[in-house]
């Protein structure tokens, strides 16, 4: 059994999960072409859902801080660029795909730094108050979600937003029989660059060496001179970008958003870094796209399990890892 | 000349008084020991000092400077390192990564590199390995290293010695004394042999108190001093 182990971890270990569940997923779905299609809007889910979940992941393990109005940064994400984009109708209707580009762009970077402004004042207002006392983040940072649907609410109203995709990010790409849509491919080629970024920034920068070492211990990382509150207000800042960002995907690959939205993601976004463990990027990357990649198998095999099927991966992973699957050295 | 004064400190955890009237003076140079029973204060004194616990009301003054109510990060780079009980390693950060955090513009002074690859070979050995992996006694040198990575004019020490073998604790006492040469350090110790053989100065602390201050070589000839303040006997 322990040779077993060994040799399961000489192979990547639990990084290897994703892979095993594709192969069980192939057997039981038979048509690769369909299986392909589902493992490509897995892959594709979970990347956006990586997006939304990664500054989550860190502010918990840097912080300790429980942030239950997250997902409010998906929300407004999702909300500034669907603004963005239809206030530039004309340029995504074009066939010039730079002019596509750009106004991808711009909703990306209008989403970005709306959730670095909305970041910073969380932060300072609202989490700030209330370090070192999880009873009272809890409530608040739900009080804020609350009051966050609410501002959207009365912004930009009660019927559901239709967002336009830009031309270019229309249709599939069909290799032999297997159609695979281009958002998806898009969704998941975006996702890859941050984690990339965000894992050299970790492992290859001083900031990132704070990070990780703050995760670990960050009254350690005060007694050899360095200001973790202040780096914690960037880290959420960055959180909160990468939320807005993932929830601005989210508006695309949905076409249809509410104010609702973020509310509906929020159990998402938690069961994907209590999955992964809390404050590893690795760990919310694999989480991501284990939760992505199990949605849409069970929802082709067993779709009546669909709405169940996170909570049960959840409670399967927590029985075999409670600390998660790859979870912050502690 | 003093570098370190205590006055009247009194440190609260929750609603618990763990320090009632803690004065103390720590002369620059040399070990000075703090001695005392477990439970005695020994680790809240040293954690008000570096700020991690603000001792309320009470006074910590630094080279003259008052810094009581300083940030921890601001009262370590003033110059004072703390080594912690439970070592305060980054498990997933390798060697060489816990020690270039404690550097003050992220590159290793090459001196003071080799100085410490001499007093603790081991570090060198297992320079790219994460920290968790290393031994109890191999993970207390890298605490110690990571402390005296930048030149610092006071370096607060908690219990070095516990859990580790007999061999380690020698090796220990050489680089303390090596250091001390230097460096004053403030150590917190249980091992009263280890303390005695270190320590120029020392003081008892009990119940949050300061007890007893002195000469560690006039309280290490007062057998029933020890026994009656550490309830040891040498």
């Amino acid at each position: 059994m322990d040779q077993l182990r060994m040799t399961i971890e000489r192979f990547g270990g639990v990084n290897l999960l994703p892979v095993a569940v594709a192969l069980v997923a192939l057997v039981l779905i038979g048509a690769p072409s369909s299986w392909v299609t589902l493992t490509v809007a897995g892959l594709a889910m979970g990347m956006m859902i990586f997006l939304m979940a990664s500054g989550l992941s860190l502010v918990f393990g840097l912080m300790d801080v429980l942030n239950f109005g997250h997902s409010a940064f998906v929300s407004f994400g999702a909300f500034v660029a669907a603004s963005v984009l239809a206030w530039l109708g004309g340029w995504l209707g074009a066939d010039s795909i730079l002019l596509n580009v750009a106004a991808l762009f711009a909703a990306f970077v209008a989403a970005i730094l709306f959730g670095l402004a909305a970041g910073w004042f969380f932060e300072t207002i609202i989490i700030k108050p209330v370090y070192h006392d999880h009873l009272r983040q809890i409530l608040i940072t739900m009080g804020a979600l609350i009051v966050a649907e609410q501002i959207i609410l009365a912004v930009w109203g009660g019927t559901p937003m239709t967002v336009p995709r830009p031309n270019f990010l229309e249709g599939s790409i069909l290799i032999g029989d297997v159609a695979i849509e281009i958002y998806r491919a898009f969704a998941f080629i975006l996702g890859l660059i941050v984690y990339i970024a965000l894992y050299l920034t970790l492992n290859r920068t001083r900031i990132g060496l704070l990070i990780r070492a703050g995760v670990e211990n960050r009254e350690m990382v005060e007694a050899l001179g360095f200001r973790i509150d202040r780096l914690f207000v960037a880290v959420f800042m960055v959180g909160s970008a990468l939320a807005a960002l993932g929830g601005a995907m989210w508006a695309g690959y949905e076409t249809l958003i509410t104010p609702a939205l973020g509310g509906e993601l929020m159990i998402v976004v938690f069961i994907v870094v209590i999955i992964g463990g809390l404050g590893s990027i690795e760990g919310t990357l694999l989480g991501a796209i284990m939760v992505g990649l199990v949605a849409n198998y069970v929802g082709f095999l067993a779709p009546k399990l669909a709405l169940a099927s996170n909570m049960l991966l959840m409670m399967a992973i927590l029985l075999w890892r409670p600390n998660g699957l790859r979870p912050a050295v502690k | 000349m003093t570098l370190l004064s205590l006055k009247s400190m009194q440190t609260n955890i929750g609603q618990y008084a763990v320090l009632h009237d803690v004065t103390l003076d720590v002369p620059e140079g040399g070990v000075f020991v703090l001695l005392g029973r477990n439970g005695a204060g020994k680790t809240t004194t040293l954690r008000s000092i570096m700020g991690l616990w603000e001792p309320s009301p009470g006074s910590v003054t630094f080279r003259g400077q008052d810094i009581t109510a300083m940030h921890t990060a601001d009262i370590a780079r003033l110059g004072i390192a703390f080594v912690p009980e439970n070592m305060g390693i980054f498990g997933g950060l390798t060697v060489e990564e816990n020690l270039i955090l404690a550097t003050k513009n992220g590159t290793f002074d090459k001196d003071r590199l080799a100085h410490i690859w001499r007093l603790f070979p081991a570090l060198e050995t297992f320079w790219t390995k994460a920290a968790w992996s290393l031994s109890g006694g191999q993970k207390q040198m890298l605490s110690v290293a990571r402390a005296i990575i930048e030149p610092r004019d006071l370096i607060l020490i908690d219990e070095p010695t516990k859990g580790l073998a007999p061999s380690i604790i020698d090796a220990m006492a050489e680089a303390f004394r090596e250091i001390s040469e230097t460096t004053t350090i403030l150590l917190v110790e249980q091992n009263f042999e280890f303390a005695r053989s270190l320590g120029r100065d020392m003081a008892v602390i009990d119940d949050g108190r300061i007890v007893h201050a002195g000469t560690m070589a006039e309280f290490a000839e007062n057998k029933e001093l020890q026994e009656n303040l550490l309830s040891l006997s040498a």
